[in-house]
């Protein structure tokens, strides 16, 4: 592979398996969703961000050039060659938790891609053109439910706080640039991530303001997906996800 | 027979969306283009949705469709872009939407800048009353947002602009 080559890759890992991971999460509220449009409306995202992913890891594997599939990438590798954000892996924990980790990573998604419709690279910018259409549905209900949840009830307001409180310190690692995203910036392929930090962070403080909700103080800020190192939580969730297709490798639907 | 552009766009109108089936595959605006090299046809489609899951299901209908016709070296491409737009359904097919009772999609695609606005007023496809009120963001389908008219009492599937 090509210096470049294997640096695409890596970025298409990097932005399949985030969608991947958090797709597999949101799909884990099939059936235990809070009400039924709420059940359906987790599931109809978790949906786009699944086709999101098959897009970004057909890609990979394309450009990697080793005959690997979708299916390869997404079953066939271990957590450490896995390169989602952190905060992707999250658990569910309450529908709170489920709001706050979509809220901080659907701002992430929308100004990221909204940027990456420009990418140099074809197959990237009409994913990412694709991605932004459905990224605004997504942006727009998790950012209601963010005023919902923080101008409601005393519960539903402890509960989101608590919620956005524990899942900052995973937010800082969404914006860590390192060597493949600075030689993707050069190759005009990659965004400036300071820029889009500044736009979310924009958006979030607004968001949360109007929320009537505070924004957590400046923590310490978990890091380690670009490396594959990840929270205890990702083994548990690929050990569900990948089992069926490891234990029977022909198995078709 | 004598395999030409105009026949296969023909046939292709005779594949209605598995999940709306009052319109079919060309209406909805999934077919971007049809080539015929000597016998074998290259069909393009688009998603409208990345995760759509009608879209295999597309894809073995119009081969299905083909194959009754005698048409049998098919190939199916799918493209992302242009990405795929509600602006592409046509008027016709809008009414037709209206009639099975889906609202079809009422403005231009989506306002990028309505990340927090309003709920947009959309006309019950039933009785046409404009008092509706949207339930959930998310329909039956990941086009549709479901909605509720507040005249008849009926709930109904919106058609969303993407």
């Amino acid at each position: 592979m090509t210096e470049l080559n294997k640096a695409v890759f890596e970025f298409c890992l990097r932005l399949g398996d985030s969608s991947l991971i958090i797709g597999h999460r949101l799909s884990e509220w099939c059936g235990h969703g809070p009400v039924l449009e709420e059940d359906i409306a987790l599931i109809n995202i978790a949906l786009d961000h699944i086709g999101r992913s098959r897009n970004l890891l057909t890609y990979a594997g394309q450009v990697e050039g080793k005959n690997r599939t979708e299916d390869d990438l997404a079953y066939h590798r271990n957590e450490r060659q896995f390169r989602n954000l952190l905060l992707t892996e999250f658990p569910n924990t309450d529908f709170a938790y489920t709001i706050a980790r979509q809220f901080f990573f659907d701002t992430y998604s929308f100004f990221l891609y909204q940027d990456l419709k420009n990418s140099k690279d074809e197959t990237i910018a009409a994913i990412a053109e694709k991605a932004l259409k459905e990224i605004t549905y997504h942006l727009r209900h998790s950012s209601e439910w963010m005023l919902r949840l923080g101008d409601g009830t005393k519960e539903s307001k402890d509960k989101i706080q608590n919620a956005v409180n524990a899942l900052w310190r995973y937010t800082g690692e969404m914006f860590m640039m390192d060597q493949v995203d600075e030689f993707l910036l050069n190759e005009g392929i990659a965004l400036d991530m300071n820029k889009v930090k500044l736009k979310w962070e924009e958006k979030v403080s607004d968001v949360l303001n109007r929320a009537t909700l505070y924004k957590p103080a400046d923590v310490y800020m978990q890091e380690g997906s670009k490396k594959g190192l990840h929270t205890e939580h990702l083994g548990f969730l690929l050990a569900e996800m990948q089992y069926l297709p490891r234990t029977h490798a022909e198995a078709k639907w | 027979m004598v395999i030409n552009e105009a026949l296969i766009w023909n046939l292709l109108t005779e594949v209605p969306d598995p999940e709306v089936p009052a319109i079919n595959v060309v209406e909805l605006g999934v077919v971007r283009s049809v080539e015929i090299k000597q016998e074998a046809v290259c069909i393009t489609i688009t998603p409208t949705y990345t995760g759509c899951p009608a879209m295999k299901t597309i894809e073995q209908d119009i081969i299905q469709r083909l194959k009754e016709a005698q048409i049998i070296d098919i190939e199916i491409k799918t493209i992302l872009t242009p990405a795929w737009t509600t602006d592409w359904i046509k008027e016709e097919a809008r009414e037709k939407l209206r009639v099975y009772g889906i609202a079809p999609p009422e403005h231009s695609s989506a306002d990028k800048n309505s990340i927090l606005g309003k709920t947009k007023t959309i006309n019950c496809p039933l009785c046409g009353s404009r008092d509706t009120i949207m339930q959930s963001q998310f329909g039956s389908t990941a086009c549709k947002a479901l909605y509720k008219c507040k005249s008849c009492l009926e709930p109904f599937d919106y058609f969303k602009c993407i």
